[in-house]
């Protein structure tokens, strides 16, 4: 069955128009990179998208730390995940990219804190 | 206390962490970096989603990490960066009060980098009638709120303009657990980048209302409801195509403003367009000396070409510091037809120079054109070409020979 979609690639600035075509094998047109095509192509088979967010610290100097994944995950368990995140907490100090969740969801993938944060002056 | 250096630089966001590196790279000591608030990273430190990067390291970082590559340069190459460090005024001799936890200080320097960044344009900006209930942010306040300091800010929201940073947090919020019920965008196309229409609205099913605003702010306390229409060519509100929203939460991502303030008070001469400072191709404001690069110069969408302009900037003030160079350059850059502004605003028609434009509205399949008078110097075709997407062509100055004058403009094919 022949199939025919477009979509804007989102790896970089540029946001190419795709023309992707499906039949026993995908075709994509008007990628300006390799990137786009292999985005194109993973968009029709398993959509992947990175995940960032936050967790909470506690006891330190700012009350939240930016986390990613250390991977694209499955676009279809991005909210799954970001639930897990709201319902944990991370002791201060926090690393540059520690890792707070490990293979999240059996995914493979790790969460990590994408800045530092320092334990709190008083404590 | 006075104190002596070669270099101040105002802000260290990616701008101001960008200039500081490139100039103590190339060995320039005496270097500060004056920043208000109590970390260096500017607004990078609250942009937690990726997609930073991609040009300048060919990597997909997030905010807070493309901040920290500058951040540990910086560290690694012994910059002084003062922290909590606000800067009140400067003057045309370049002399810069601080208002520090140390007290009040005062730089003299040889030389300035303006690197402070932009601000939001607010409610006040637009004119928005109704009420003045508490729910109304501007998207990168609301951002701030959620990402550092852990308020949420709402549980149903509306967002006013579609903007990069108004995308960003329709996705955020989504993802949140609240209900982004709609983008409403003034003129028929995004303001934001393409690809942050696609992973922001279109993954998670939130319309995006394309030549609709807000024509009225209900609720007494908190807000209860928005009033939206649609707008004509013009932009002027249809009569009777009034529509209520039921929400708590409006957001504002109207456009950002250069802060240049300081630079105002200084003397320096503004664009009345971008309201950055008028700079010739070095950089150089009319302040001999002063230079000024990034998000204060004018309003960029990608961080990348933030940290090459201040990379630039940087490579200018050695220059200065060599030798103090005095021929001014005097040939006028016009932006001409289908161009809202062109920057620099004069060159010397003797070195490389690199153009940052934006075209006036969307444009498909055409030239875009530098002239001097009827004589066409250089082209470059573009498939579309849309404002919110700053247009980079750097012209050898070979190209730039002998012209008195230059236009950039746009032609259809």
């Amino acid at each position: 069955m022949k199939f025919e979609k477009e979509m804007t690639c989102i790896v970089c600035p540029n946001g190419c128009k795709l023309e992707v075509i499906q039949n026993d094998s995908i075709i994509v047109k008007n990628a300006l990179c390799p990137k786009g095509e292999e985005y194109a192509r993973n968009e029709m088979l398993n959509p992947v998208r990175n995940l960032t967010s936050t967790i909470r610290v506690l006891n330190g100097r700012l009350p939240l730390v930016s986390v990613r994944s250390s991977k694209p995950v499955p676009k279809g368990k991005l909210t799954e995940m970001i639930k897990i995140l709201s319902e944990i907490d991370v002791e201060a100090p926090v690393e540059f990219h520690q890792i707070v969740v490990k293979d999240i969801l059996g995914t493979g993938v790790d969460i990590i804190a994408t800045r530092e944060v320092l334990r709190d002056y008083i404590k | 206390m006075i104190i002596d250096r070669n270099v101040v630089i105002i802000g260290a966001g990616p701008a101001g962490l960008a200039a500081a590196v490139e100039l103590s790279k190339s060995g320039v000591d005496g270097v500060v970096v004056l920043e208000r608030e109590p970390y260096e990273g500017g607004i990078l430190n609250q942009c937690i989603h990726d997609g930073f990067g991609v040009i300048k390291f060919n990597e997909v970082l997030t905010g807070p990490e493309y901040a920290r590559r500058y951040i540990d340069e910086a560290n690694k190459l012994g910059i002084e960066i003062k922290k909590n460090s606000t800067v009140i005024s400067m003057s045309k001799d370049k002399e810069i009060t601080v208002l520090s936890p140390e007290g009040l200080l005062v730089y003299k320097t040889k030389a300035v980098i303006l690197a402070m960044g932009c601000r939001e344009r607010t409610r006040g900006a637009l004119s928005i009638p109704g009420a003045r209930p508490v729910g109304v942010f501007t998207a990168g306040v609301a951002q701030n709120l959620v990402n550092i300091k852990n308020i949420m800010i709402g549980k149903q929201v509306v967002i006013l303009g579609s903007g990069d940073i108004g995308l960003i947090m329709a996705r955020r919020l989504t993802l949140e657990g609240v209900k982004v019920i709609a983008v409403v965008e003034k003129m028929p196309y995004s303001n934001g980048l393409a690809r942050n229409v696609t992973q922001c609205l279109e993954d998670y099913g939130i319309p995006l209302m394309l030549s609709h605003t807000v024509v009225n702010i209900e609720g007494k306390e908190r807000l209860k409801s928005v009033t939206i229409a649609k707008v004509d060519d013009n932009g002027e509100p249809i009569p009777r195509t009034n529509k209520k929203i039921e929400c708590d939460t409006l957001i504002l991502s109207v456009g950002l403003i250069p802060e240049n303030e300081l630079s105002s008070g200084a003397g320096v001469e503004l664009d009345e367009l971008t309201q950055g400072a008028i700079v010739d191709e070095n950089l150089q404001t009319s302040i001999e000396g002063v230079f000024a690069c990034g998000n204060v110069l004018h309003v960029h969408d990608l961080v990348d070409h933030v940290s090459s302009e201040a990379e630039k900037a940087a490579r200018s003030v050695i220059t200065y510091l060599n030798n103090s160079y005095k021929d001014h350059d005097n040939i006028l850059v016009k932006a001409g037809d289908g161009i809202r502004y062109v920057i620099p605003h004069t060159i010397s028609g003797k070195k490389d120079v690199t153009f940052s434009m934006r075209v006036d509205r969307q444009w498909s399949n055409i030239k875009l054109c530098f002239k001097n008078g009827s004589n066409l110097i250089k082209s470059f075709n573009y498939k579309r070409l849309s404002p919110s997407e700053m247009v980079v062509v750097n012209l050898k100055g070979t190209d730039l020979k002998d012209i008195d004058g230059l236009e950039v403009s746009i032609d259809e094919v």
